[in-house]
């Protein structure tokens, strides 16, 4: 069960894998995620089911902590202990008009199985993906192809336009033709960013929010988000929200909860990794 | 009774049972509670008087023959003892452990009157707990298969009870938990030192002979719906998801980093091992003082842990001791251990530090005032009286709702105001047809063996109506939906 059947190194530090987990591919709907689990002492993660198919689940992640750096050190016919899922509602997925669909960072993984399907319900679709840096661009064909137009920026202006992707946003605010709704993921400050971007011109403007999980069914409360000044859990009441309604300080901080256990794990696990090679 | 039998002086001290040094268990994981040795066992179980009407029985929600199983006690027959308490009770080592006897079997034991209840619960516990160390485990003798398949929601108290249960009456079962462990609340809520795992996962096991299948990882409402359950073949189904929404107190600051909801926190500490951090990749923050608001049986298992994970640990209630909701055991466990307790005070407000991390909560004194609907004095804040209690952690343990997943999936399962799933409580018999339901879901936050009494109730009608001899009273064409929901 949960055999990785596929892997592909899509930068030094970001990862593909495709799993075998028949039933949750049949069942997951675009903007839905899993919880993974390594193994009997691995911590419950969230991943966004990028893609599903032929009984397969796409998952792109980057290595940050130890359990992702841990999921990077593993090969094709290697096996997950747990996939769970698919979690989260699913994007509401309908004819809107003019879609823009913003992806920052590894925030364009989650951002793709979205575009795609707003572009098979009939949207226009201008979506902005960027990066750091050119490396670190992951699925610009398949954004290409998701999308009607593409604009493309590095922070480092080593591809595309230099800049951030709120830049090429307002200049397509400022082109003048009506845009329906602006769906962004990315770090929480790009989405942040984006909100501040659209509140202005009231364009309707959703954010997937990454929180911290544990049971990804709304029972524990770690996810919690401030949203419209109401407690939400970003596993059953999201993942996606209104942007202009989310409280984004809150979110930055609890993101950073776990630093300092997380700096301690990856280093006892590097460590570890070491001593076997 | 015979008239003949000589009459036995009544002895009125219970035995005692050994736990483990306070000093040496508030800094380690394992079992409080040692439980009785043979002799012990015997001493205590000849105390039961053997009364011509037992109210012990009517005390319990499974309605084990308690008379029965002692007696056998009584007679060094352990493995029988076992064997008489599973004809009831699928789960005895854990009930042995976590029930509220004193609310229970043991209020009305007439022995009582004149002393001690006789320790039922501490011999339940014993017997069961003979039974698994001589690995002398007992399959009944299970009837022909039913062809009838039976999907259960949730592997808690009640999902457990009514697997066992219906398997017992030859029906083909599977569990359905979303957790990647088997158990629930019994897993994810209550700590190693109060009931160790390999103490489930043997009960457990017993029900795998049972031929109960059990998938992990399932997350029902969303992986597959009740209708599809139904559609694929199952004659029924039961929802046993429990109450799994953490209340928060709905006070500033409470998302603040080093806020936790219990069920977080305990989450974090036993399913996924986080006092074994960083051997065990799940963290938890736990700072030098850690502040538990509440007073039931889950706030004294939070602020336990906090203590063994190295932390000053409080527990803040608004009303006083008397009404404390824990068991009296767990109040004094805790306190044993070296968890200080505030009554009568309650946060109004969590303050944090400039980075977001909680530096101290801000709180009211209360008096008490009339009674209230719960028929306990109602707390009234003291105008002027708030005071800073300095703290790095707090654990909301204020109560927890239905988990919302199946209701919300579920077309045609009515819930009430609170969201929980209306069902009678006679049969778990809901308002969509071949669904049943009970425990924490349709009550809200309980105890564990009220969850298993309403499984018990709803195997039997779920039983009937596979054989297609239950009359469906929500369900019934004539009766209408909205009248039978107002009852």
């Amino acid at each position: 069960m949960f055999e990785i059947v596929e892997k592909k190194d899509l930068h030094e530090t970001i990862c593909l894998i495709k799993v075998t987990a028949g039933l949750i591919a049949s069942k997951a709907l675009p903007g839905q995620f899993v919880l993974i689990r390594i193994d009997e002492k691995g911590e419950r993660i969230p991943l966004t089911i990028v893609d599903a198919r032929d009984g397969l689940l796409t998952l792109i992640f980057q290595k940050v902590g130890k359990t992702t750096v841990h999921l990077g050190t593993l090969s094709k016919g290697d096996s997950l202990a747990d996939v769970v899922g698919p979690l989260g509602k699913p994007s509401e997925i309908k004819k809107y008009g003019t879609v823009v669909c913003i992806g920052g960072g590894i925030g364009i993984a989650e951002e793709y199985p979205v575009a795609r399907a707003f572009k098979e319900a009939g949207n226009y679709c201008i979506s902005i993906i960027g990066a750091r840096t050119k490396s670190l661009l992951i699925l610009e064909d398949e954004m290409r192809a998701a999308s009607d137009e593409l604009l493309i920026t590095t922070d480092d202006g080593s591809y595309g336009v230099k800049g951030l992707v709120i830049d090429e946003l307002r200049k397509i605010i400022d082109r003048g033709k009506p845009i329906s709704l602006v769906m962004a993921v990315g770090p929480v400050v790009m989405m942040k960013a984006v909100a501040e971007v659209t509140r202005p011109y009231g364009i309707k403007t959703l954010v997937s929010l990454n929180s911290i999980m544990v049971d990804g069914t709304g029972m524990c409360g770690a996810c919690r988000v401030s949203v419209g000044g109401k407690t939400k859990f970003a596993c059953v009441d999201g993942p996606d929200f209104d942007a202009h309604e989310v409280d984004f300080d809150l979110m930055i901080g609890r993101l950073k909860m776990y630093l300092a256990d997380e700096k301690r794990s990856l280093e006892e696990f590097t460590k570890k990794q070491a001593v076997h090679s | 009774m015979n008239s003949d039998k000589p009459k036995k002086k009544l002895i009125l001290e219970r035995q005692k049972m050994s736990r483990q040094d306070p000093l040496l268990r508030s800094k380690n994981f394992k079992e409080v509670a040692l439980g009785y040795t043979d002799e012990e066992a015997v001493v205590e179980a000849v105390r039961c008087i053997d009364c011509k009407k037992p109210l012990c029985i009517d005390g319990c929600p499974v309605e084990i023959d308690i008379p029965g199983f002692i007696r056998l006690i009584q007679q060094r027959d352990f493995l029988g003892s076992a064997r008489k308490l599973k004809e009831k009770n699928s789960l005895p080592a854990i009930c042995g452990r976590v029930c509220p006897q004193e609310d229970q079997c043991e209020k009305v034991c007439l022995v009582g009157r004149k002393g001690d209840p006789i320790a039922i619960g501490r011999l339940e516990r014993f017997a069961a707990d003979y039974e698994r160390r001589i690995g002398n485990v007992e399959v009944p003798k299970l009837p022909a298969p039913s062809g009838k398949r039976v999907a259960v929601v949730g592997s808690g108290p009640a999902g457990l009870t009514i697997a066992s249960d219906l398997a017992k009456m030859g029906h083909d079962v599977t569990i359905f938990e979303a957790l990647h462990s088997i158990g629930g609340v019994l897993r994810y809520g209550i700590p190693e030192f109060r009931l160790p795992k390999a103490v489930l996962e043997a009960e457990v096991d017993y029900l795998r002979k049972l031929g109960v299948k059990i998938e992990k990882s399932f997350v029902v409402g969303r992986l597959r719906l009740l209708d599809e359950f139904l559609m694929d073949g199952f004659d029924a189904v039961f929802v046993g998801t429990g109450a799994g929404l953490p209340y928060f107190m709905g006070v500033p600051g409470e998302n603040l980093n080093g806020v936790y909801s219990a069920n977080e926190f305990l989450t974090r500490v036993n399913l996924m091992k986080a006092y074994l951090f960083p051997d065990y990749d799940t963290p938890v923050v736990v700072g030098k003082k850690v502040a538990v608001i509440g007073a039931g049986n889950t706030a004294m298992d939070a602020a336990r842990c906090a203590l063994r994970l190295g932390a000053e640990s409080h527990i803040i209630y608004r009303r006083s001791r008397e009404e404390a909701p824990a068991r009296k055991e767990e109040v004094e466990n805790a306190q044993e251990e070296g968890v200080q307790f505030h009554f009568l005070a309650a946060p109004v407000d969590v303050l944090g530090t400039p980075d977001g991390w909680v530096r101290a909560l801000r709180l009211i004194r209360m008096e008490l005032g009339e009674p209230d609907d719960s028929g306990r004095r109602r707390p009234v804040p003291v105008k002027g009286s708030e005071t800073e209690f300095d703290v790095q952690t707090v654990v909301v343990a204020v109560g927890q709702g239905p988990n919302p997943l199946v209701p919300s999936t579920t077309e045609k399962l009515e819930v009430n105001k609170k969201g929980c799933i209306v069902a009678d409580p006679a049969t778990g018999e809901t308002t969509k047809k071949g669904v049943f339901a009970g425990g924490d879901i349709v009550t809200g936050g309980a105890t564990v063996i009220l969850a298993m009494g309403a499984a018990r109730k709803a195997a039997r009608a779920i039983d009937k109506y596979l054989e297609g001899e239950f009359e469906g009273k929500y369900w019934s064409p004539t009766a209408s939906s909205s009248s039978a929901l107002e009852q």
